[in-house]
């Protein structure tokens, strides 16, 4: 019987399986982090419990952490709280962990791939909704709860029930100036915020095929912004090349023999996918959002929607919400909007290639006057590798701050936000009401649409950049 | 885990789409270690300006509202991180049940993590389920049929009878996992022969 890649990694992982459906599934890979993790491991003292395969996990402090100079510790008693009560943990229970002052050290779905934690046809979870990422290189990985990740360490298993097959064809071409962050962008407006609800994504087609390992990942990264718990893509030559020589990546006899199983991954001709939709590459354009949903999305070339044109009540009363809170008025031009920050960073766009992109687009150029420009590297080992090329240096020439690596504006959980009303172009994956400060307004965009912005101080578009 | 009871209270109604767990509980509340306490930081860019008042016409800021233990939201709700801390807020608060045309897939199985009931219904009903809100008239939900009762009305709803069991009898999921240690025992054997490299010895 043909099976679809998500089957086969589920197949893969039945530990036990009821009448109804609920199942124990294996976890193959478990990443923690200092801000869902501690009332985890007070349950298994409370109850007495070991962690099963403290081996299968690994920990990095990431939400909660400055990103400025921290090697004289963390001044917030909190975040030091937080980060302590990690460290003490790991200890506790033998984890490993890569500490705030490791080189190692990075937002977690950023060091996965980077150490060859992560790999195919695994099943990777984390306390964190955007483990999605990992998909991208044919790993079933997917965001839990704290009672979750309790479940997990003391166990090694999840009782889950499974979702159903969509899968998402990208087919063509991108044409010039369209990354990885538009197609996700698009694929969010196309189905909607809970279009994915209850299913797994499988992304595919010619486009995806033709993008990079890092690529592949923003897209996987923001499956959750489309209600799908995880997105998956088929590895291949790349996938594997990619992973070939990573510390934690199998050596050997056992890369000959991962490799061998991991060929097997991807969905078989003719299986059926509960629902299935095709998205061309030549209609995606530069995208940016306009409103307080990932799915309110415009090309750069557009106008604010007006909500007098929807014709559902609900839509409605939200679009107006969005564009209160947003301070932008209907049909007023996207390119119009005045930018007051940039933030290039974050678990979708904080690695190496989004770094060297945007540094290529930025430069000889400057930060418009009045625009306030971060870069969050996304681990120390993106940082190394920036700075070892001299990208660092194009983004503080042109006045962009250099930071250390975490999470970062992407949240605003340290001291990294928005003031209130203040307007940020950020390669970010949310845009909700006061996630990156309270009062805060995000556009999420492509890093090259990040850097466009930079220069001209108001949305724009990075086709026009040379 | 406790067990969860049949419920009466006058239900408080936030007729939203798309409500995140950002907007249930925002990031600078995640930086507890405990499960307890985030009651008074619900919904809290709602509920308090920016000097951290109190916003007065916020429902939930109000009597009756203030003590409701079952709220009525527009679809989609939970959407976003995976914050446990979202459902640990409304149980903190007082909410025991969620009546929604929908919830984010995280957010709908934390809650049976925590005894919250999270019931899946209609929008219309929704709709006849905020007049009670408005009446200040209780509503009352009972698990084990599967029923909302308002007015001289009853309405059925549905639930995966696995997660409805959890709740009535308030179990522990991860003991119910140890019970079958020896499966997990079975299967660790087979992928050290089977895919040697999962297990991790560097």
């Amino acid at each position: 019987m043909s099976r679809t890649l998500y089957d086969k990694i589920w197949d893969d992982h039945l530990v036990d399986l009821q009448q109804d459906g609920t199942t124990l599934l294996y976890v193959d890979r478990h990443l923690i982090h200092e801000v869902t993790s501690p009332q985890a491991f007070e349950g298994l003292r409370m109850h007495k419990r070991k962690v099963r395969r403290p081996e299968l996990t690994l920990a990095v402090p990431d939400h909660n952490i400055p990103t400025t100079d921290r090697s004289k510790g963390i001044s917030d008693k909190e975040s030091k709280l937080q980060v302590d009560t990690l460290r003490n943990n790991c200890k506790e229970f033998g984890i490993q962990l890569f500490d705030v002052n490791d080189k190692r050290q990075g937002i977690v779905h950023i060091i996965g791939p980077e150490q060859g934690f992560t790999q195919p046809g695994t099943v990777i979870v984390c306390g964190d909704s955007h483990t999605a990422t990992h998909g991208a290189f044919g790993s079933l990985a997917f965001g839990i709860g704290t009672s979750e990740v309790e479940h997990v360490l003391a166990t090694q298993t999840l009782i889950q029930k499974k979702s159903k097959n969509f899968r998402i064809n990208v087919n063509g071409k991108l044409p010039e100036g369209v990354t990885s962050k538009d197609v996700i962008l698009k694929i969010i407006g196309t189905i909607g915020t809970a279009g994915g609800t209850g299913y797994v994504i499988e992304f595919a087609g010619e486009v995806i095929r033709g993008l990079s390992v890092e690529q592949r990942m923003t897209i996987c990264n923001m499956t959750i912004e489309a209600g799908a718990r995880a997105g998956l893509m088929a590895p291949d030559e790349k996938t594997f090349d990619y992973f070939k020589g990573r510390p934690m990546s199998p050596k050997g006899d056992e890369w000959i023999k991962a490799l061998a199983q991991w060929k097997t991954l991807y969905s078989d001709d003719g299986c059926e996918f509960d629902k299935e939709i095709n998205i061309e590459g030549k209609d995606i354009e530069p995208l940016v959002t306009w409103g307080t949903s990932p799915q309110d999305i415009s090309p750069i070339t557009g106008r604010v929607p007006d909500p007098e044109k929807e014709s559902d009540e609900d839509r409605k009363s939200a679009m107006y919400r969005s564009l209160e809170y947003m301070g932008l008025k209907p049909n007023m031009k996207i390119s119009d909007i005045k930018i007051d920050a940039i933030f290039i960073g974050s678990c979708t766009n904080g690695r190496i290639e989004d770094l060297r992109l945007a540094a290529k687009l930025l430069k000889g150029k400057k930060v418009a006057k009045d625009v306030t420009a971060m870069v969050v590297p996304g681990s120390g080992l993106v940082k190394k590798q920036a700075e070892d090329e001299g990208l660092h240096t194009i983004f503080t020439e042109a006045g962009f701050q250099w930071r250390e690596p975490g999470c970062s504006m992407c949240l605003a959980m340290n001291d990294d936000k928005l003031t209130s009303k203040e307007r940020c172009a950020s390669t970010s994956n949310r845009n909700f009401e006061g996630r990156q400060g309270r009062g805060g307004r995000t556009h999420l965009v492509s890093p090259g649409m990040a850097i466009a912005a930079a220069i001209k101080g108001h949305l724009a578009d990075v086709r026009e950049i040379h | 885990m406790e067990k969860f009871k049949n419920l009466k209270s006058i239900p408080a109604h936030l007729p939203l789409m798309n409500i995140d767990t950002d907007m249930i509980i925002p990031k600078q509340f995640l930086k507890t270690i405990k499960r307890t306490g985030l009651g008074k930081s619900l919904f809290y860019e709602m509920r308090y300006n920016e000097e951290g008042k109190i916003i007065k016409n916020f429902i939930l800021n109000n009597e009756p509202y203030s003590k409701s233990k079952i709220l009525l939201t527009g679809k989609n709700f939970g959407c976003g991180s995976s914050r446990e801390h979202a459902p640990w807020a409304l149980l903190d608060f007082g909410i025991k049940c969620v009546i929604s045309p929908s919830y984010a897939d995280i957010f709908y199985s934390n809650c049976f993590n925590n005894g919250i009931l999270p019931i899946t219904i209609a929008a219309n009903i929704i709709q006849e389920l905020s007049e009670y809100s408005k009446r200040k008239k209780e509503i009352e939900i009972n698990l084990k049929e599967q029923e909302i009762l308002y007015g001289n009305k009853k309405i059925k709803f549905d639930l995966d009878p696995a997660k409805k069991k959890r709740l009535i009898d308030g179990l522990d999921e991860i003991s119910m996992s140890l019970e079958k240690v020896s499966s997990i025992n079975k299967y660790e054997e087979k992928i050290k022969i089977v895919k040697p490299w999962i297990t991790r010895n560097d």
